[in-house]
């Protein structure tokens, strides 16, 4: 509790005891009305649904790819050999630098947007798969091997099983990347989103709106992380 | 059914240098025979079980299952290694149920093929636990019990009471004497303890080092009938002296040898 109420407190202090412009540092109370304004037009709702879809396409789409190929690059040598050095090399280049190809490619609306996050998550979270896959023990494949079970039965009732708890961990931390990511995306012509919103507030120099919105972005991460944690924690009860 | 090892050798690569692991092993075990495999470390003990159990193969020679050359592992040898290696996620009987999942056993044979294996490894009352919840013995009963379930034509064992405490391993020893008896399952069992390998084994084979070749084959000529208290009596005690001197002789060899290397 005291690492938020410290920072808090500070925040409380500077902008009350007017040492800051309240335009670059509005009060808590400002934050909040600003808040309960945006929410009761509506258009705080609006917006977060906006981005959340953004990350649900962008991101899910990164997920269903990134997950076979990071069992596949996590099993096999073979698929390991082929596709670690390309997308080990991928993954440094950022994905806000493919923001202008993608307009080019994609054009300015949606597509764009749903690619860069699609860019920023999908080659971490397939090396992360591959890793966590890596981490089944061979003794268990070996015994699953005695005990009858061929390839895909090894990868489907042992490989699977064994690696779920650590997937949705890399999942967890590359939802938090994709999170940034759809903001970063939507301060460049959106029509809605959180993002948007910023770009929107900053034009009236309307601090207090910008650091409302930061809250409920905040606020959305830490509700995304509580209930993957919640998953990971009941998925993986049986580790030791 | 008779498991037959003909001239095998085994060679590994490692960093480039090949090393012969098993070198000309020729070995028969019969249906229901009880062997225990002793030596000293580098004597390819357990090579020679992942050889029986097909997770690799053989360099040089072959190993026939009934005639039938060994090409990879399958449910007919049953693998219990030292660790378990069970299945975290799943619960005791999930993890015996395993093998009969995979095979063409319906649901109701099934369950009473597991209830069966459960009640002659004594794990009724944890049927519903995670491993992690189990003791070491636990654990090895549970391991035991999913590869017998499979009704193997030989199990084997790589040194699975090897992580266990005194007392316990004594348990074991006793269950798994038990559990041949009961199911005249033929089991090759390797282990690094003479004593455990005299009051098991119908026969022990004493391997040698550098590389791993068989040193002697030698009978255990003690009743089939046995408790822990045949471990005081004088026949065990100068079988298990003699079996002790053999693999000790070939140990110093190889002491030797690891020297003169360096």
């Amino acid at each position: 509790m005291l690492s938020f109420a410290i920072p808090l407190l500070a925040w409380v202090v500077l902008s009350v005891s007017g040492v800051v412009v309240p335009t670059f540092l509005p009060s808590p109370a400002a934050v909040v009305r600003a808040g309960i304004d945006m929410a009761s037009t509506g258009e705080l709702f609006d917006d977060l649904w906006a981005t959340t879809q953004r990350v649900l396409e962008g991101f899910g789409l990164a997920v269903l790819v990134s997950v076979p190929l990071g069992i596949l690059m996590g099993s096999f040598t073979a698929g390991q050999a082929f596709f670690e050095p390309l997308i080990g090399l991928l993954r440094y280049l950022p994905a806000s630098a493919f923001i202008p190809l993608l307009i080019i490619w994609l054009g300015i609306g949606e597509p764009s947007k749903i690619a860069m996050l699609f860019i920023g998550t999908v080659f971490f979270n397939t090396l992360m798969t591959a890793d966590v896959v890596r981490g089944v023990p061979g003794e268990l494949l070996d015994v699953s091997y005695t005990l009858g079970a061929r390839r895909g039965e090894v990868l489907r009732k042992i490989v699977v099983p064994h690696s779920l708890p650590g997937m949705i961990d890399a999942i967890r931390v590359n939802a938090a990347a994709a999170w940034n990511f759809v903001v970063v995306a939507e301060l460049i012509n959106s029509q809605a989103g959180l993002g948007h919103r910023i770009v929107l507030a900053q034009r009236f120099l309307r601090t207090d709106t910008i650091f409302a919105v930061l809250v409920v972005i905040g606020v959305a991460g830490l509700v995304i992380d509580v209930l993957l944690r919640t998953l990971r924690t009941r998925v993986g009860k049986w580790a030791a | 059914m008779t498991l037959e090892l003909r001239n095998v050798a085994k060679d590994y690569t490692v960093r480039g240098k090949v090393t012969r692991a098993l070198d000309g092993v020729d070995l028969e075990v019969l249906r229901g025979e009880f062997v225990c495999v002793v030596g000293a470390s580098g004597s390819g003990k357990s090579t020679l079980l992942s050889l029986v159990a097909g997770l690799s193969g053989p360099t040089e020679g072959e190993i026939l299952l009934d005639g039938v050359p060994v090409t990879g592992p399958g449910p007919d040898r049953g693998l219990v290694f030292q660790a378990g290696a069970l299945y975290p996620w799943r619960s005791v009987e999930k993890n015996v149920a395993f093998g009969l999942e995979l095979l063409p056993v319906d649901a109701a044979e099934r369950a009473k093929r597991v209830d069966w294996y459960l009640a002659e490894t004594g794990l009724h009352a944890v049927r519903k636990s995670l491993p992690k919840q189990l003791s070491g013995g636990q654990k090895q009963r549970v391991a035991i019990a999913r590869a017998l379930a499979c009704e193997p034509d030989v199990l084997l064992l790589d040194e699975p009471f090897g992580a266990l405490d005194v007392q316990t391993k004594e348990d074991m020893q006793v269950l798994i004497r038990q559990v041949w008896a009961d199911t005249g399952t033929t089991v090759l069992m390797v282990t690094h303890d003479v004593e455990e390998a005299v009051f098991l084994g119908g026969r022990v084979v004493v391997l040698a080092s550098d590389p791993g070749r068989i040193a002697a084959d030698v009978e255990v000529t003690l009743p089939a009938e046995r408790d822990l208290a045949v471990k005081r009596e004088p026949a065990f005690l100068a079988l298990r002296a003699r079996i002790e001197d053999l693999v000790r002789e070939q140990h110093r060899g190889h002491v030797g040898r690891v020297a003169a290397d360096g």
